[in-house]
């Protein structure tokens, strides 16, 4: 019943980087009248932790409430910010009830849930309307999913990751293989260790496609003379 | 017995509480911090019945962040006393009350700062200063005479220096449009 669905969700890619988490969404081009008011499928959750759904927003406001409760509920009585994993699974349970009681539909929501733990170490998680979750090191939903988790497969090594910096051009890389018309329909959003949630600039998304895609020409370049030679 | 004092300046609140936490007749700690911070620019003194301190203190402090969270900026310190008394007053009548006195002292972009008394009855008033505790018995008096809304920082923190009663030392901080900052800790000498 889930499989299908992918078809008609906004192309979306997680990246875990060393001191980085990176979720890139690709963004609904907006109607000539309606403001630009970013709708936001970038949420954070808590300070530390954020989430990127697609799918059904309403479905996605209910849980992204539910969730921002927990995490403050969790510092309230432990005393501490709740791990990426907690939540997670908090956000998959919730979707899960849903299930298998009467009268309910299932939310309709696939979330990417990023950011880092109280001990240091950034965590990348998928959910998925069934409530299952898994982590992982760099992920894509949505529309031509596995395209992109195969340039991934590719192109995620220590080295692509090495900076915060090139963490997010991974992302952008990712996201360009399928989303048209590039920079202006891509939304970035980062954590860093210890700093809050940060959504990229418009400019300082395209000024990083301006050098995706000039490396890319040198690349093309570099293959040319080796061709001719 | 426990102190807590506000007063607003030009562009800052200064707040200061006692640093102990006592049980009938043995200070159990000389270094506890009475001060909760809601967010950036919004601090809760709070003192009173053991436990209710900390627990009503808490709460509050838990549904600002999750203000923040849903909405993306910060509740006002206006918005949070109103908030804090609405809660207060809605426990008063109920089979459990919350035996607390506040002081929540902020600084607002637009309304610069302010310093609000709130008592365990849920009362609610924007003051220039206030203060709880037997101390304020004394304090109030010398502020009521000689306060000047634009007094500097440093003829304030003078100013705490004369409390008297058995309170060793006291935790200090200053409220302004950077954010909340520490002052040194006032430990009371021969003056």
């Amino acid at each position: 019943m889930y499989f299908g669905m992918n078809e008609h969700i906004m192309k979306q890619v997680g990246i875990r980087g060393k001191d980085i988490v990176v979720l890139g969404v690709e963004k609904k081009s907006v109607a000539k009248l309606q403001e630009e008011r970013t709708v936001r499928k970038i949420c954070a959750l808590d300070e530390h932790v954020c989430m990127a759904f697609a799918g059904l927003t309403a479905d996605a406001r209910i849980v992204i409430n539910r969730a921002r409760v927990e995490c403050q509920s969790h510092r309230l009585t432990v005393e501490d910010p709740v791990t990426v994993e907690y939540i997670t699974r908090y956000i998959a349970t919730l979707k899960q009830r849903y299930t298998q009681s009467n009268g309910r539909r299932p939310f309709g929501i696939s979330a990417l849930i990023v950011g880092f733990d109280y001990d240091g170490t950034p965590r990348l998680y998928q959910t998925d309307p069934s409530g299952t979750y898994h982590a992982w090191k760099a992920n894509a939903i949505g529309r031509s999913a596995k395209t992109v988790r195969e340039f991934l497969e590719k192109n995620y090594t220590d080295e692509s990751i090495a900076s915060d910096k090139d963490a997010i051009k991974l992302a952008i890389k990712a996201l360009l293989e399928v989303v048209q018309s590039g920079g202006k329909n891509i939304e970035l959003a980062v954590i860093r260790r210890n700093q809050p949630l940060k959504i990229l600039e418009s400019k300082e998304i395209e000024t990083l496609v301006a050098e995706i895609e000039k490396e890319k020409e040198e690349e093309a370049e570099k293959k040319k003379q080796k061709k001719s030679s | 017995m426990e102190y807590l004092i506000g007063i607003q300046g030009p562009d800052f609140v200064l707040v200061a509480a006692d640093n102990v936490a006592a049980s009938s007749i043995i200070q159990m700690k000389h270094d506890y911090d009475k001060m909760f911070k809601l967010s950036e620019k919004i601090l809760l003194l709070c003192v009173g019945e053991a436990g209710d301190t900390v627990q009503f203190a808490e709460y509050i402090q838990k549904n600002v962040q999750l203000y923040k969270m849903r909405n993306g900026y910060e509740l006002s310190p206006a918005a949070a006393a109103n908030f804090t008394r609405k809660n207060l007053a809605d426990y008063l009548r109920s089979r459990t009350p919350y035996h607390v006195n506040l002081l929540l002292a902020g600084y607002d972009e637009a309304d610069g700062p302010g310093l609000y008394y709130m008592d365990y009855l849920s009362a609610l008033a924007k003051a220039p200063f206030a203060a709880h505790g037997y101390g304020a018995f004394l304090t109030l008096s010398i502020l009521d005479r000689y306060y000047r809304p634009g007094d500097s920082a440093i003829s304030i923190t003078r100013l705490n220096k004369r409390f008297i009663l058995n309170l060793p030392s006291f935790t200090v901080r200053l409220i302004d449009k950077d954010g909340i900052h520490d002052m040194e800790k006032l430990p009371i000498g021969p003056k």
